[in-house]
């Protein structure tokens, strides 16, 4: 049952010209969120932008007994919503909505958790990093940037435990290239007897090309898709994905409600 | 203070209908709000069959708007009625559906459907969904197709029955008056108005299906026009809608004419919009020494503006 908060910005940590991490104080969202869920954000007051924006919960803020304070975003100013959230200042109000949609499926031990995140798609990663660190599951950061200085949170990750594999498109940092190949040559590499399951987040085309590389090596694969996203809450249709279905044939879902983590084999990747 | 509304048959416990094709099929939003404090639920429109609808990007924003071609996407009549009415049912929502059909026959037979199930209290004939060629548009954009459809559904129901009108039309009041003489108890408008974002940096429109409806408060003043054209031109209660946001902005269309009132895009920015709308209400109500909402309906004061506004 998701609650509409109007959340006081507790910080706005700029990360480059374009990305930042908006902290917001939301204990009952914090303490409801699971990881992959997102909130709904009204970032304009007026009817201009008129509609709330997804956002992946990125971290959960605890207090120092560990109580749930409030949740994190990872933002990218792209259009005039996220370039609300990108200016915000401490102190400040925003309306969030949520916890709302489906989560990852956190593993268990013996599995071994592989993340992978391509630019913003880092967004949903924080917090399943953290679930996956409290149960000890082996936890892999496959993470690809345009460049070295779009790489965020290395550090936050490092001191969780979780190995990290980089590459950036212009080799400033990494390997240079697509994280989709470093990728695909562990899972080549890797016994087909152990449990390794494979998380994504980012642009169309590497999800699908990371939902092709799990399939190919027959992995469990979850993606958390990014649609434009009218309501949240299952009201709209507008947030769809196509759903192979037993016929060949597609079924568009809500990614609000059945996503936004979907199953990557279920997906009919274009 | 008495909010409740006659429409037919049907008592409507305050004049707040959620807006089909704005809230699902009512039960995505019934563990976040009490369904049963809501005049009405104006659940998806349905067709007799399921349906896919367009491929994504189906929205995009406008200034103080959207625009919005979902394709009516739906479960069907059947799936409807087994899946969905015990929960609306248990819940005790006042349950509105939108009839779709791409023949007078499709409507004939789906509103049949419906009045054999236990619960559903009023039926709103989609004839105005500007998103599919053979959505029941070419209904809603002709006189005698929106008399034809009305009056073949009446002889098959009971049930309050009222055609939802579109505003992409030259005269709407004489689309109401077809309707009323084809039986309807009621007509709700407007649906969205046709309309085109272009991006211009791919040269490429904004969503899948070229053209959308646009909602939101952008329209919301041509709404008001089109309701208040209505009330002059018929004697059936009329539901108004088209950018409600606020109390104000239902009080303004009931002022206009309306005896209820739908909201729609507001609800996807707000989902918690209902019990704010009903606070506002009666705080109006109290300032204006109301007691009852039907009191209000259409008591525009026009003289004392015509006097001068044609000078």
């Amino acid at each position: 049952m998701p609650v509409d908060v109007s959340a006081e910005v507790i910080a706005n940590t700029p990360l480059s010209g374009h990305y930042n991490v908006l902290a917001l104080a939301a204990p009952a969202i914090a303490a409801a969120a699971a990881p992959g869920q997102f909130v709904m954000v009204k970032a304009s007051r007026g009817h201009d932008p008129l509609l709330r924006r997804p956002f992946s919960v990125f971290e959960v803020l605890r207090d120092r007994r560990g109580l749930p304070l409030g949740i994190s975003l990872l933002n990218k100013r792209v259009g005039p919503s996220t370039s609300r959230v990108y200016s915000a200042k401490a102190g400040e109000t925003i309306a969030c909505l949520g916890p709302l949609g489906r989560p990852f499926t956190v593993v268990e031990p013996p599995a071994d958790a592989w993340m992978v995140a391509g630019g913003v798609g880092l967004a949903p990663f924080a917090a399943l990093a953290e679930a996956l660190r409290a149960r000890e599951v082996r936890t892999t950061l496959f993470y690809g940037a345009r460049r070295s200085e779009e790489l965020f949170y290395l550090d936050f990750f490092r001191n969780l435990g979780v190995a990290l594999e980089i590459t950036t498109e212009d080799g400033s940092a990494g390997e240079q290239g697509r994280i989709v190949r470093p990728l695909e040559r562990r899972l080549a590499a890797r016994d087909p007897d152990d449990e390794v399951m494979v998380y994504a987040c980012g642009p169309e085309g590497m999800l699908a090309a990371t939902a092709r590389a799990a399939r190919t090596y027959d992995r469990p694969c979850e993606v958390s898709v990014e649609r434009i996203m009218g309501c949240g809450m299952g009201g709209c249709y507008s947030c769809v994905v196509p759903m192979r279905t037993r016929s060949g044939g597609v079924h568009h879902v809500r990614s609000c409600l059945a996503g936004p983590v979907l199953r990557g084999d279920d997906i009919s990747w274009e | 203070m008495d909010f409740s509304v006659h429409i037919g048959s049907l008592t409507l416990k305050n004049p707040l209908i959620a807006a089909s094709g704005c809230f699902g099929y009512g039960v995505e939003y019934a563990d976040t709000i009490d369904l049963s404090t809501l005049g009405g639920v104006a659940v998806k429109g349905l067709f007799l069959s399921e349906r896919e609808g367009h491929a994504a990007p189906r929205i995009v924003e406008t200034p103080a708007g959207m625009l919005n071609a979902i394709g009516l996407q739906g479960i069907g009549v059947r799936r409807f009625v087994d899946e969905h009415m015990p929960e609306l049912r248990a819940r005790r929502a006042t349950v509105i559906v939108n009839v779709c059909g791409t023949t007078i026959d499709e409507y004939v037979e789906v509103s049949r459907i419906l009045s054999d199930t236990e619960g559903v209290g009023a039926i709103e004939l989609n004839i105005s969904c500007p998103n599919i060629k053979e959505g029941g548009i070419q209904f809603g954009c002709s006189l005698t197709g929106t008399f034809d459809v009305v009056n073949a559904v009446r002889h098959v129901t009971t049930l309050p029955l009222f055609p939802k009108l579109t505003p992409n039309v030259t005269d709407v009041a004489s689309f109401a008056r077809a309707a009323e003489d084809a039986g309807a108890d009621a007509v709700s408008l407007v649906n969205t108005f046709l309309a085109m974002v272009i991006d211009v940096e791919t040269r490429r429109p904004s969503i899948s299906n070229v053209v959308g409806g646009l909602s939101g408060p952008a329209i919301r003043p041509i709404a008001v026009r089109m309701v208040h054209e209505c009330r002059q031109a018929v004697k059936i209660p009329i539901i108004g809608m088209g950018g409600i946001a606020e109390a104000r902005d239902a009080l303004e269309f009931i002022i206009a004419g309306a005896s209820a009132v739908q909201v729609g895009t507001a609800n996807f920015v707000d989902p918690f919009i209902w019990a704010k709308l009903l606070d506002g209400m009666t705080d109006y109500m109290r300032r204006h020494g109301l007691s009852s909402i039907g009191d209000l309906v259409g008591t525009l004061d026009a003289a004392a503006r015509e006097a001068g506004s044609h000078a």
